[in-house]
């Protein structure tokens, strides 16, 4: 069981960097990093109109359901799916085995560009998470130090529901 | 597992509606949905099949408000209850920061009751969690129906742990809130321990 999932404003910077960069290297149109359980680390390209938050989520199922038929056949992950549309194609990677990269694309890229340019920065991305990994490490909570949690009252907790 | 976003300012966690077919997981989610401000929701997401039976998993985000300056967003997922769907329950399962059990309170569906919740701690244990610490709380649904199971019976039987209990009439409201309530509070007083998940 991995620890909380911590992002500090230096490292969830140099992840958007990255994928800001693949947006364009790959002539996509959105790239979102997904984290296996569901949830959106950060996107970028043209998101508006898209729901992120249900595209995050179906995502992992979709992960999550390959992973269990891999599984079923004795391979350890499916790290790359493909879904072909009509007009515009998902590209879905497993980066270190934790984070899921979803680059969506039409007919100004290509699926050989995008496969390229998604290699390259699946290796940048996978050393950033190396990194938080090894933060985390050092933290068995994953909150850090200073967590403000830690300062949590139960009126504040009652606060959210009232 | 959680996920916080120091840049954002957010922080993410999952709760997993579990019990056996039938018992009103996607009910208590459609009940949340319903009577939930818009914007404090996103869209539900149900994959089911055409006669409307969870297939992988329900899911409805929800935003609560801020809790020291941080966003709290909570993710509700349900599992499919049909025992044969048990490989989805285990993907569904993974990441999960709390679960809230759905026992049908009908005397028929006893049995399917302690099978599931047996099915929950085998299921816990094989992504490296335990029943018995994670935070849990417990339904009581269909209270309303003519053949229901005493509260005592059903406490016995499934709370061994003596979490919180709610007796509930999903489609009507009946405790739905109150155990979205409970869940929650564990989950963020989990968090403030620091063991998070």
């Amino acid at each position: 069981m991995r620890p909380n999932l911590v992002l500090y404003e230096e490292e969830f910077n140099l992840v958007t960097d990255v994928i800001k960069r693949l947006v364009t290297s790959a002539n996509a149109k959105v790239v979102f990093l997904v984290d296996k359980n569901g949830q959106l680390i950060t996107s970028s390209g043209h998101t508006e109109g898209i729901d992120t938050t249900s595209l995050a989520s179906l995502t992992a199922g979709n992960i999550a359901a390959t992973g269990g038929l891999a599984k079923l056949i004795g391979e350890k992950e499916f790290s790359i799916l493909f879904h072909e549309g009509e007009k515009d194609n998902i590209h879905i990677s497993i980066i270190g085995h934790r984070v899921i990269l979803v680059v969506i694309f039409d007919e100004r890229s290509s699926l050989g560009l995008v496969r390229l340019r998604v290699k390259k920065s699946g290796e940048e991305l996978e050393k950033v998470f190396a990194e938080i990994d090894n933060k985390a490490g050092t933290d068995t909570s994953g909150l850090g130090v200073d967590s403000p949690f830690a300062e949590i009252t139960d009126d504040d907790i009652e606060n959210l529901f009232s | 597992m959680s996920f916080i976003n120091y840049s954002s300012r957010e922080i993410n966690c999952k709760i997993v509606y579990y019990g056996p077919g039938l018992c009103g997981k996607t009910t208590n989610l459609q009940f949340i949905y319903k009577k939930t401000n818009p914007q404090a929701r996103g869209k539900m997401i149900s994959l089911a099949t055409e006669t409307d039976r969870t297939l992988f998993f329900d899911f409805l985000p929800l935003s609560l408000g801020d809790i020291r300056g941080f966003k709290t967003r909570f993710h509700l997922y349900t599992v499919p209850g049909q025992v044969f769907y048990d490989a989805s329950r285990k993907l569904i399962l993974k990441g999960v920061d709390g679960v809230v059990f759905v026992a049908d309170s009908q005397v028929e569906r006893m049995e399917a009751n302690i099978e599931s919740f047996e099915n929950l701690r085998q299921n816990l244990a094989e992504q490296g969690y335990d029943l018995d610490t994670i935070p849990l709380v417990i339904q009581y649904n269909k209270r309303d129906l003519p053949n229901v199971v005493s509260m005592e019976e059903l406490q016995k039987a499934l709370n061994i742990r003596n979490v919180p209990a709610f007796e509930a009439v999903a489609p009507e409201g009946v405790g739905v809130f109150e155990t979205l309530k409970a869940i929650a509070k564990l989950v963020l007083i989990e968090l403030r321990k620091g063991t998070g998940g």
